[in-house]
């Protein structure tokens, strides 16, 4: 009768700590084993030969900065720009009294969202079937900078548009209450605050939008436009090598990989701030 | 002509009638005090008077302008009434000067350092001259709304509204802003004040109006409405906030 229901006709039970270890035991062999067989199944030699060859990567080197990365850093910020002012228009006008501003912005932002930002450099090229005369100013540079805008500007719009929620009503009211006009009270006091919620996010966009600069290459670039993807694949042919592709790699992760740990940390100090 | 006058005030959110016909008037210099329940639509009240609310019907002038005409320029109204909040609602993103000069240069077109004189004259009257160039999360609440009361006083209103300025303080900080408040009334300022606090109410106003349920049940000084209400509800009212504890002896 008083028989504890804990205690079961026992087999050897292990203790939780014990049973920790065996688990912990045998993620490590499963790791250890499959390091193992990919590692005796690649092949070292060919590896350091194409992967690896400094020849290769040191032919691509001063240009590797001074023409790919400086073209991919130029793409990403004119794209950033571009992306940054069309997301604050686009979230301003989901706010708007005026139904066919809210209407449009909506729009844009579903339609953008769900595109593939390939697809939206392919229909740059197609720009002036539509709008015959129209040119896109500046060439490969501004198709670049309004393709990757684009793409940002949804997910900018998106962003903005939490941000300028997270500023609580009060600050509007005391705008209005000393007068601002609508507008004014946006701009100076409303725009400002939202702004500071959201520059982590923004920074993980710009991370994005840097990634995003490779999809240039199916703008049709010359050899002076070109970015770090393409550089680094035409090297490739080249050479028949891979190894600049991972150079290029590597590029990218020299930006990308500090550029997020700032967002990290901008994140993480904002949290700690409220 | 009074400062403010209201006629026949109605405000409706939906289906919850929460002014049911507000008629008063606070004349120029005079310091009028709101007391009752809460939910009793003070808050509403005040926030019809500067537009932050749209009243359902009913008129409302300040300085004889109507501001419930269609046509009235809201923003050239909103210059000549300063609103103190219970929040503060300080410029979070701004430092203590900048919050009281914003307005005067976007709003008053001032010069800068036009604006900065006038800025550090209201900040020294509020007792903050020290704080200039700090953000308001640095501050206290008593200082927050201090700074509050200094930011709309740098616009030179003709009537001040204050919505339970001293709620959101910890008790010890109430009476630094109620002496602000105090000196302000001594200036002669016009002031539109909805508050708990009776002390002030009994020592500062001329009138004190007690609400209830979306009507004013009492008007008159406060001798007789705080010393000696004639309306039952103003009596059950006042036995609350003055005697929490004994209220139910008798
Ligand atoms: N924006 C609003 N929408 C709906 N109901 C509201 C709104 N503002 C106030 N109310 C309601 O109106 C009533 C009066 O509110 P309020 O004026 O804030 O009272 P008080 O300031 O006297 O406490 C309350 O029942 C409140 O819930
Ligand atoms: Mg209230």
């Amino acid at each position: 009768m008083s028989e504890q229901p804990t205690t079961l006709p026992s087999r050897k039970a292990w203790s939780p700590r014990k049973r920790q270890r065996i688990g912990r035991g045998a993620q490590y062999t499963l790791l250890i084993v499959v390091a193992v067989v990919l590692a005796s199944l690649a092949d070292w030699g060919a590896i350091r030969q194409s992967f690896f060859n400094t020849q290769v990567a040191a032919d691509g080197l001063p240009r590797l900065f001074t023409v790919a990365l400086k073209n991919t850093v130029i793409y990403t910020i004119s794209g950033y720009v571009v992306g940054f002012a069309l997301g604050m228009l686009l979230a301003l006008m989901r706010q708007s009294s005026v139904a066919p501003y809210r209407w449009t912005a909506s729009t844009y932002i579903e339609i953008f969202r769900g595109l593939p930002a390939l697809v939206i450099f392919l229909m740059i090229g197609s720009l002036p079937l539509a709008f015959p005369g129209l040119q896109v100013p500046g060439g490969v540079y501004g198709q670049a900078a309004l393709g990757l805008g684009l793409v940002s500007a949804a997910y900018m719009a998106e962003t903005f548009r939490a941000g300028l929620q997270a500023v609580p009503k009060g600050q509007m009211e005391a705008a209005r209450s000393l007068g601002m006009p609508h507008m004014r009270a946006m701009v100076s006091i409303i725009v400002p605050q939202a702004v500071r919620i959201v520059i982590p996010p923004l920074t993980n966009e710009l991370v994005l939008l840097f990634k995003d600069s490779s999809l240039v290459l199916f703008l049709g670039v010359t050899a002076a436009q070109v970015e770090l993807a393409k550089f680094g694949n035409d090297q490739a042919s080249t050479f028949a090598s891979p190894t600049p592709i991972l150079v290029s790699g590597l590029t990218y992760l020299l930006i990308t990989i500090p550029l997020g740990y700032v967002a990290r940390r901008l994140e993480s100090r904002q949290r700690g701030k409220r | 002509m009074s400062t403010v006058e209201i006629r026949n005030l109605h405000k409706s959110f939906g289906q919850l009638e929460v002014l049911k016909g507000i008629d008063f008037t606070v004349e120029a210099g005079q310091v009028v005090c709101v007391i009752g329940p809460s939910g009793s639509g003070k808050s509403t009240l005040l926030r019809c008077v500067n537009l932050l609310e749209r009243p359902t019907s009913g008129q409302v002038f300040v300085d004889g302008t109507e501001l419930t005409d269609p046509d009235v320029d809201i923003d050239a109204v909103r210059r000549r009434l300063g609103m103190v909040f219970q929040q503060f609602n300080l410029f979070a993103h701004l430092t203590v000067l900048r919050n009281v000069t914003i307005a005067q240069e976007r709003v008053l077109k001032r010069g800068r350092a036009e604006a900065e004189e006038i800025a550090r004259e209201t900040l020294e009257k509020v007792g903050l001259s020290e704080k200039a160039d700090s953000f308001p999360a640095q501050l206290s609440g008593g200082q927050q709304q201090r700074v509050a009361i200094a930011r709309a006083l740098a616009m030179n209103p003709s009537l001040m509204l204050f919505d339970e300025p001293t709620s959101a303080l910890d008790p010890e900080l109430v009476g630094d802003v109620l002496s602000v408040m105090r000196e302000l009334a001594q200036d002669g300022m016009t002031m539109l004040v909805v508050t708990h606090e009776m002390g002030f109410a009994r020592e500062v106003a001329d009138r004190v109006v007690f609400m209830d349920r979306g009507a004013i049940v009492e008007d008159g000084p406060p001798e007789q409405v705080i010393a000696d209400p004639r309306h039952p509800r103003t009596r059950e009212f006042l036995g609350r906030v003055l005697h929490p504890e004994g209220a139910d002896d008798e």
